[in-house]
């Protein structure tokens, strides 16, 4: 048995945060339990198909790393994208109904749980192959220094944030980006989820060198070790990247120790994981976290957390109605979109 | 009218259309300083700075993915594969995300990038720097495929794959670098779609492309002295097939043979004569033929070289074997 990581201590005292950031902070991470609790159930009652891979347990990453963002820097995702594309501000009933196959989904009905895309929102997509979402995120931030730099547009300063698990940070093509986007100071955020498991290959049985930061010492990159069950330590080092980032001072690569509290994807048996490893890392849920933290500031009380949930849920539920009745793709567009049109 | 050479008409092509538009740029191995594997590049870094003529190391997947991710937001990237081949180490990035992301986006974003560089049987290369990528390629959904043959055609088609919204793979032949043509001096444009009728006739259509189109060439006067009038058809693209200019011939003709460089199974004339039987069967008086290379790794050896691909010879054989068979 490998013994667990230590998880730095986090001073939760250094990061101020105002009742409206927090809230809003709560409310993303709310809506990414729920919506994901809700494909569980149209799953199993046949309203989606394919591959679906939740987010579960995983909500402090994407809160406290795109919520750092500003909404015209871009976002990359994997194929558990659908809590990455809400926290990049895709409309619930958008995903819900790509899920379902309609029309009105974000990538019309074409893409599916592991394609979200969002040209509007700046979402590059959601990409099904491992590591291969890592490379076009460097290109969208190459794009941001190429008008910076070659074309004098001193306003181009988005940055770029990737998501991918630890199990890509053995594939070839993360050091390959983490060495160019260090060679071109390219800004970008390299954002690994490490939640231990890669399907069934635990962390340490596929990775050398299990703590993932460290790599980014090889290429001069700042490298951090954050609590990924903990929205606050992630904003924190989020915005620090980004604003590097944002002054051109190139990448940063941030290791977030998280975990899913479901299986890797909903047709995973998850028989590998032990009961206790699964306990220990339950009561470290991020939402609950959050939830006590603005109740001891006094940022909230009981009152405004279960209003908040309350929304949410009905939030959740009308993007299930509004998926429902919402059209198929029509045959007659079959061919549509697979060339550019004028 | 200046005489150019087939790798410079691609330079002009290239700095042509960055002049008029700052959105392009170069991406690839050796593209900057060294000014490209076979010059196409030379000079452009001095003139447009390191960003736009960007030298990258030795990670095809990953910088062709970045170009992609450069389309997707904006920029119009000309990635360099140094030699084609190389692009099998692109394979996931040229099919997944350059030719099918356009469609699964559901149309969110295009994908406007040139894929280009030297590929074919070259001398005694050997096996993997003598690949014929077109054929794997085709297959894949959302990509336009195009080979150039002649200085002519090659700058006129790059021009007009750089304008394209597409990802365009585009093949020069790495034996084909050196022809000379006087090229127009005004700025002009060949279309991506259009067959090129090379030499018309009314006895056999010859269906070819890339370097081959020079092998057919030199075979014509051979199919002449037999008395026979062939009309030659550079394909240009070879995806999507100019079946019009091709329909056309053949209800002239009736008769087609087709001569590749890419390897006999899959190949490009495999997926021809498929659709040539789909769409003109009632036209044919014989049954296509096609001349392709062997279905073996090329050799080192020039001797056997030679013999994996189509020569002059063989091309007049089958025309006569064609002509001369009762139908």
């Amino acid at each position: 048995m490998v013994q667990e990581r230590i998880l730095p201590t986090f001073q939760a005292t250094s990061a101020k945060i105002d009742k409206e950031e927090g809230l809003r902070l709560y409310e993303d991470m709310v809506l990414g339990r729920y919506f994901e609790d809700k494909c569980a159930e149209m799953y199993y009652r046949g309203k989606m198909f394919g591959f679906v891979h939740l987010y579960n347990g995983q909500e402090a990453v994407s809160s406290g790393v795109i919520k750092s963002m500003r909404p015209d820097d871009f976002v990359c995702s994997t194929y558990r994208d659908h809590v990455h594309a809400l926290s990049a501000g895709v409309p619930a009933n958008a995903v819900m109904a790509e899920l379902f196959g309609k029309e009105t989904g974000c990538s019309k009905g074409r893409g599916g749980s592991m394609h979200m895309f969002s040209k509007e929102h700046n979402l590059l997509g959601g990409f099904a192959f491992i590591g291969e979402g890592i490379p076009v995120a460097l290109g969208a931030a190459f794009q941001s220094r190429y008008r910076r730099d070659a074309l004098g547009d001193a306003s181009a300063d988005q940055v770029t944030a990737a998501f991918f698990g630890d199990g890509t940070t053995n594939n070839g093509q993360f050091f390959e980006c983490l060495n160019m986007a260090a060679l071109w100071k390219l800004p970008i955020l390299f954002v690994v989820e490490n939640n231990k498991w890669a399907i069934g290959m635990a962390h340490e049985r596929a990775s050398s060198q299990t703590e993932i930061y460290r790599k980014a010492s090889v290429f001069g990159m700042p490298g951090y070790e954050v609590d990924g069950m903990d929205v606050l330590a992630v904003r924190d080092v989020a915005k620090q990247a980004v604003a590097r980032a944002r002054a051109g001072e190139g990448p940063t690569l941030i290791e977030c120790l998280t975990y899913r509290f479901r299986g890797h994807s909903l047709a995973d048996p998850d028989e590998l994981r032990s009961q206790a490893e699964k306990d220990e890392w339950q009561a470290r849920d991020p939402l609950t976290r959050m939830e006590a933290y603005l109740i001891e500031q006094n940022l909230a009380d009981d009152a405004e957390l279960k209003a908040i949930k309350k929304r949410i849920e009905v939030h959740v539920e009308d993007a299930v109605k509004f998926a429902e009745s919402s059209p198929e793709p029509s045959p007659e567009e079959l061919h549509r979109y697979i060339f550019a049109e004028d | 009218m200046a005489e150019t050479l087939l790798f410079n008409a691609l330079r002009e092509a290239v700095d042509e259309e960055m002049g008029r538009d700052e959105t392009v740029f170069v991406i690839g191995e050796d593209v900057g300083h060294y000014g490209g594997s076979y010059k196409v590049t030379k000079g452009l870094y001095e003139k447009y700075g390191p960003l736009r003529v960007l030298d990258t190391p030795i990670a095809e997947n990953s910088f062709t993915g970045m170009a992609v991710g450069a389309a997707m937001t904006g920029l119009r990237p000309i990635v360099e594969g140094m030699n084609m081949g190389f692009l099998l180490l692109a394979f996931n990035q040229i099919a997944n995300n350059a030719g099918m992301l356009p469609y699964t986006s559901g149309g969110n974003y295009h994908i406007p990038m040139v894929i280009r560089g030297p590929g074919g049987v070259g001398r005694q290369l050997g096996a993997e720097h003598s690949q014929r990528l077109e054929a794997y390629f085709q297959a894949v959904p959302g990509l336009k495929i195009v080979a150039c043959s002649t200085p002519y055609n090659a700058k006129g088609l790059l021009k007009s794959a750089i304008r394209d919204k597409n990802p365009v793979l585009f093949f020069e032949h790495v034996l084909l670098y050196n022809l000379k043509e006087d090229l127009p001096s005004d700025e002009y444009l060949v279309p991506l779609d259009k067959a090129d009728v090379v030499r018309p006739g009314k006895d056999v259509t010859i269906l070819t492309y890339s370097r081959m189109r020079h092998h057919v060439l030199q075979a014509v006067k051979g199919i002449e002295a037999q008395g026979f009038d062939p009309e030659v058809i550079d394909l240009i693209s070879l995806k999507p097939i100019d079946y019009d200019t091709i329909g056309e011939s053949i209800r002239k003709t009736h008769k087609v043979i087709i001569v590749e460089e890419c390897m006999r199974t899959g190949g490009i004339a495999a997926e021809i004569i498929a659709s040539i039987n789909d769409r003109f069967f009632d036209e044919l008086d014989a049954p296509v033929m096609r001349l392709s290379s062997q279905d073996i790794p090329t050799p080192y050896n020039g001797r056997l070289e030679s013999l994996t691909i189509v020569q002059p010879k063989q091309i007049v054989e089958a025309v006569e074997k064609m002509m001369t068979a009762r139908v």
